[in-house]
């Protein structure tokens, strides 16, 4: 099969990888590149697991093929952080306990920090209807929507400081 | 899939070449929400990947006067955070957000929704209902053509070897036109339409009806067009009696079958009330607009 050479930016980072037509950005981040933050559920866009930031838009990493990452600029739940220092939606995600199993948290963390930065003052609502693709079997939701909601009143709090 | 190649080019012409090149099975690729889907379970094999993402007139959305232009991969972030389509077609726009959820949103097209020709394409009647046509590029040069010709059944399109999916060519609203869709699903979010309806109307002096475009889905092998239930609308206020008349219109143009998501009565009937609700809210939209 021919290989295909790919460079982009991930996580801040220049990085160049070979991958196959028919691989998905997911299967590349995990098994070429060992960023194994990013989970495969589904596979089929419907779990949200692999949730990551591609220019500024969240995608499925699971629906988009390795080499359309050419030139773009990816955000994967590892460079969430910021060095040791947690995102607040990862630190609010601790003191609520939002996970139990974790394999859906990954996911959540990409997609609430997305919404946080797009709609810093989102209501329950609106936090539910943006977090509607990534699904978790534990939690119930209630937690996870706690903890984003939080962070979001931390994150003005930090704005307004 | 063995010689599975992939271009991402970024002309038409070069698109074209190599669509219509290609010795076996290409496909195009824009946002990828369906296509990866069938890549993975080898419900289609492709030999060739053709991007069209990088095709500057296939991204974005602008005003060309009497219309607008949606190019075919705009992803539905960029068509629901575009405030004037928004205001002209807030039917066109509602649709196209309930498709999947926002990561589907950063990714999922116009252009694709259409070519993948289901016939529950969320946003497939409100862009038939607004008289939008589009632009196909192939070996003969381009044609321009209704939307409601593009998709001929299940996974079906018209689209010859070559050819493939530019733009949409959306007209701006008359004064008091405007349009609606509801879709029904037995929850709130993240699930494909048991019947879409799309209504699209004109109002005139007293809020008469003097043009409408009546469009269901999800209860035909594609996306109908249904004359029958605007011309129960055309020359009528919203009242009761009109609203019975495009029930029974909706109904009768119904050929759904039966599957998981609702059966063959359930659908028809689902698609007379739907059709009600949704010219309600277009009425409502036209005559404040």
């Amino acid at each position: 099969m021919k290989k295909y050479h790919v460079s982009t930016t991930i996580n801040g980072e220049p990085v160049e990888f070979l991958c196959e037509p028919q691989q998905t950005l997911l299967d590349v981040l995990r098994d070429t590149l060992n960023l194994t933050g990013s989970k495969e559920g589904c596979a089929s866009g419907d779990c949200g697991a692999c949730t990551v930031i591609v220019d500024g838009r969240m995608v499925c990493s699971c629906l988009m093929l390795g080499v359309e990452a050419e030139g773009r600029t990816v955000t994967t739940v590892e460079g969430i952080a910021t060095g040791d220092t947690l995102h607040p939606v990862q630190q609010k995600f601790l003191e609520h306990a939002a996970l139990q199993c974790g394999f859906c948290t990954p996911g959540f963390i990409v997609a609430a920090k997305a919404l946080l930065d797009e709609n810093p003052n989102p209501t329950e609502e609106e936090a539910r209807y943006w977090l509607a693709g990534n699904l978790c079997r534990c939690t119930g939701y209630d937690k996870i929507i706690r903890a984003v909601l939080d962070a979001a009143s931390e994150m003005r709090r930090e704005a307004a400081e | 899939m063995p010689g599975l190649s992939f271009i991402a080019p970024t002309t038409i012409d070069e698109a074209v070449r190599a669509l219509a090149s290609a010795p076996g099975l290409a496909k195009c690729l824009a946002g990828g929400t369906d296509l990866l889907v069938q890549l993975r379970s080898g419900r289609s094999r492709p030999e060739l990947i053709v991007d069209t993402k990088r095709i500057p007139d296939l991204i974005g959305i602008r005003d060309a006067g009497d219309h607008f232009v949606i190019g075919a991969a705009t992803p539905g972030a960029s068509i629901s955070a575009c405030a004037p389509l928004c205001r002209a077609w807030p039917g066109i726009t509602e649709a196209v957000d309930l498709i999947g959820s926002q990561q589907i949103q950063g990714r999922a097209s116009l252009g694709g929704n259409l070519c993948n020709a289901s016939p529950a394409a969320d946003s497939v009647p409100a862009v038939i209902a607004a008289r939008a046509t589009c632009v196909v590029a192939g070996p003969e040069g381009t044609r321009e053509v209704p939307v409601e010709a593009i998709v001929t059944g299940p996974g079906q399109t018209s689209l010859k070897k070559g050819e493939f999916l530019v733009e949409f060519h959306v007209p701006k609203p008359a004064p008091h036109q405007s349009d609606a869709y509801l879709r029904f699903i037995p929850r709130t979010e993240m699930d494909i339409a048991v019947v879409g309806c799309a209504v699209n109307v004109t109002l005139g002096e007293r809020g008469v009806c003097r043009d409408a475009r009546v469009v269901l889905g999800a209860v035909a092998p594609t996306p109908i067009l249904v004359p029958e239930a605007a011309e129960a609308l055309v020359g009528h206020w919203l009242d009761e009696e009109t609203l019975a008349r495009l029930d029974a219109a909706a109904r009768r143009a119904s050929k759904p079958i039966t599957d998981k998501r609702g059966t063959i009565e359930y659908r028809i009937k689902v698609a007379g009330v739907l059709a009600r609700r949704t010219a309600a809210i277009a009425f409502k939209r036209a005559g404040e607009c």
